[in-house]
């Protein structure tokens, strides 16, 4: 049983804020004491007044009474929208600043990752700035030079070791920046969002590293990100909080469900009922959009609901001010990230859809849906491409819901399956001799 | 290939596998373990100011030399030709340069002290470390600049063909104090200046006055005597009386009265600071 590493009880962290400031947003000495005499003449003038002049502060509970536990060993995700408090939460247990009640019990060494980069100085070398980061993150100077060589074919800077880091490209920067932490070796390593810089190589490397320090190394991983994908590869477990308070543990999968939940401004739409779209947020010039939508796999058994491998049948209405023939009509399914997964346009049937002026019910199939079981969002399209007209275009009009009806399977259901299914068969060959 | 001096450094990780509390007002015994643990980033941080000040500079170091060597031609021209105050039997260059060395230490080290939170303040509010480092580095960094001036005090002795007298061993006591007296002020100015942006401006006025007031163009002996306990509230008149007796001889008799006066004030704003320093270090990150 692995002992426990970092121990919180009852934290909690207060700031004042205090809407006393003066223009340029910083406290001077003049304001305070133009406050106290003010405060003094006020109790001369009118004894006895309570004056609320001490009401222009207001306490702001970044942490309120927050407890965990976590083991030695383990990767833990940190979920939460801006200002959850999940940097707090960092910088009280990096020592940066300190609790306002409760306590924090840390074994081992804490290597806090707020950004990457502290204390580069753009007049340095980056060899220079390599020693100079190293150390103020910790590192004593054997350490550094131990892994120097490491350090620079991580970042691939090798050439430009020499040269003062202001002249570094950003990207280059940044890959050195996360070099020099990626190599600190704590028994507690914390990151906060720090992979949201640099490119798409950039990102794999560092992700890459932070698995490796993870997985092999044994150490206790902390990870706070927005990347919902990182979250879920890094850290089986997460902690959600929201608005200063701890509202969650578990499983990263389910926290991240729940989250979604939390944040998205759909709602979700049941199948066989007309859905009223006439507001939902769209562009186009509108002559013909669509005012509702009616969507159901048509089979009893799951209650119409969508299934992967099954139907799906959407009944739309639309309203145009005039006769018109339409080329692209189309039913458009989104995943939570936003990429575009199906794409069902008439355009490619090469079929013309004819709308009379008024109401219009127009029956589009999908069949079979290729999709595994999730939410996912719809969007619909109305346009002539040919004269450049779009007369209806809806992003997201809301979500639906693709369950798993289970009969096309056998076994049972991996994790971490992906959104798309097809079909598949496997056999295994004979070996005549060797293989190509 | 430029050889890159790196100071020597020690291991800074012990095992430190002993449970660590962080708890509200808590910081206190751990602070000073941790001063300890994290003794490098002094060097470190001072290397680094240092290096950054000479990089892309044509003379580089030169710099420390030419600017005191510079005032002591003007206050040597002010107040020794023109002016014509007495010089107490030596060359007046060397009466003014071994003022000049204490005042330029504690000139500096007063600037670069208030100021070195607020420069800082990128490492303060994404890093730990006890905060004391900074402001103590930028003092240790106008230190190194003293010890390059004194070559300058070197050459002029040897110019002059002045050979100082046994009492320089004593040198090492006044630069403590001076040292002292720089960090005392030092922290105090800095810690007020985290949370009220004005007393940044009160430094160059403390520093350009100082200059006239403390006995750095001429001799505090030209003082009147009634008048010489009262002076001696500006902490540097000790500072620099000592060094003057030190380097120059007897002749600069310390006025004794003024002098420990001058260093219990010196002692008290430096215990004082560090109190105030750590009062408020826990709102520095919140604050900065």
């Amino acid at each position: 049983m692995p002992d426990t590493i970092i121990q919180i009880d009852n934290l909690s962290k207060k700031y004042v804020i205090n809407h006393q400031y003066s223009e340029s947003g910083y406290r001077t000495f003049r304001d305070f004491i133009g406050e106290g005499v003010k405060g003094l003449s006020q109790q001369l003038l009118k004894p006895g007044q309570r004056k609320s002049f001490r009401s222009e502060r207001e306490d702001f509970w970044a942490l309120k009474d927050v407890s965990l536990e976590i083991k030695q060993g383990e990767r833990i995700g940190i979920i939460g929208r801006n200002g959850a408090g999940k940097s707090t939460l960092l910088k009280l247990l990096s020592r940066i600043t300190e609790p306002t009640t409760g306590r924090i019990s840390i074994k081992g060494r804490v290597s806090c990752l707020l950004e990457v980069g502290t204390g580069f100085h753009p007049e340095l070398t980056g060899r220079e700035n390599i020693y100079l980061n190293g150390a103020i993150l910790g590192m004593s100077r054997a350490e550094i030079k131990r892994k120097f060589d490491e350090i620079v074919a991580f970042a691939e800077v090798e050439r430009f070791l020499d040269t003062p880091v202001k002249h570094y490209s950003s990207g280059m920067y940044v890959r050195l920046a996360f070099a020099v932490a990626a190599h600190l070796e704590p028994e507690v390593l914390i990151v906060d969002e720090v992979l949201a810089v640099g490119d798409v190589e950039f990102q794999r490397k560092c992700f890459g590293k932070m698995q490796d320090i993870a997985d092999n190394q044994g150490r206790t991983v902390l990870f706070v990100s927005h990347n919902m994908d990182a979250l879920q590869r890094l850290c089986p477990q997460s902690f959600m909080f929201e608005r200063g308070r701890l509202i969650d543990s578990g499983s990263t999968t389910r926290l991240i469900a729940q989250y979604r939940c939390m944040t998205s401004n759909n709602q979700q739409a049941l199948p066989l009922k007309w859905i009223d779209i006439s507001g939902v947020n769209r562009s186009g010039t509108r002559e013909a959009h669509f005012t509702a939508v009616k969507y159901g796999s048509l089979n009893q058994t799951v209650e119409s609901l969508p299934y992967s491998g099954g139907e799906l049948h959407f009944l739309l209405e639309i309203n145009s001010d005039a006769a018109r023939s339409v080329q692209s009509l189309a039913v458009v399914l989104f995943d939570q990230n936003g990429t575009k997964l199906i794409n069902a346009d008439t355009l490619s049937l090469g079929q013309v859809t004819v709308l009379q002026q008024g109401c219009n019910l127009v029956e589009l199939k999908i069949e079979p849906l290729y999709l595994n079981p999730g939410i996912y969002v719809l969007g619909l399209w109305l346009a002539n491409p040919q004269v450049d007209v779009v007369f209806d275009h809806i992003e997201s009009a809301f979500e639906i819901e693709v369950i798993d009806n289970g009969t096309e399977r056998l076994g049972a259901k991996p994790d971490f399956d992906g959104l798309v299914m097809c079909p598949f068969k496997v056999k295994t060959q004979e070996r005549v001799g060797k293989l190509l | 290939m430029r050889k890159v001096v790196i100071p020597e450094v020690k291991d800074m990780r012990t095992a430190d596998q002993a449970n660590l509390i962080i708890e509200a007002g808590r910081a206190e015994k751990q602070y000073w373990k941790d001063l300890w643990l994290y003794r490098e980033l002094f060097y470190f941080l001072a290397w680094r100011d240092i290096l950054v000040r000479y990089k892309q500079t044509a003379i580089g170091l030169a710099w420390a030399l030419i600017r005191p060597f510079l005032t002591m031609i003007v206050f040597t021209v002010v107040f020794g030709a023109i002016a014509n105050l007495p010089s107490g039997g030596v060359p007046y260059p060397l009466l003014v340069f071994s003022a000049m060395l204490p005042w330029q230490f504690f000139a500096n080290a007063l600037s670069e002290c208030s100021n070195s939170l607020i420069s800082n303040s990128n490492l303060i509010s994404k890093v730990y470390f006890p905060r004391l480092i900074v402001p103590a580095s930028a003092v240790i960094v106008s230190f190194v600049d003293f010890l390059i001036s004194g070559m300058i005090l070197l050459g002029l002795m040897a110019w002059y063909n002045f050979v100082p007298s046994w009492r320089i061993v004593t040198l090492p006591i006044f630069i403590l104090v001076a040292f002292a007296a720089a960090m005392g002020v030092g922290l105090w100015l800095a810690a007020l200046n985290v949370e009220y942006r004005d007393f940044r401006y009160i430094v160059p006025f403390i520093v350009q006055f100082g200059l006239y007031i403390s006995p750095v163009g001429f001799s505090s002996s030209v003082v009147p005597q009634q008048w010489r306990l009262l002076y001696s509230l500006n902490p540097m008149v000790g500072v620099i009386d000592g060094f003057r007796w030190a380097i120059l001889g007897d002749e600069f008799a310390i006025y004794l009265p003024g002098f420990f006066l001058s260093v219990g004030l010196v002692f008290l704003v430096f215990i004082t600071g560090i109190w105030y320093f750590r009062k408020v270090e826990r709102r520095f990150a919140d604050v900065i």
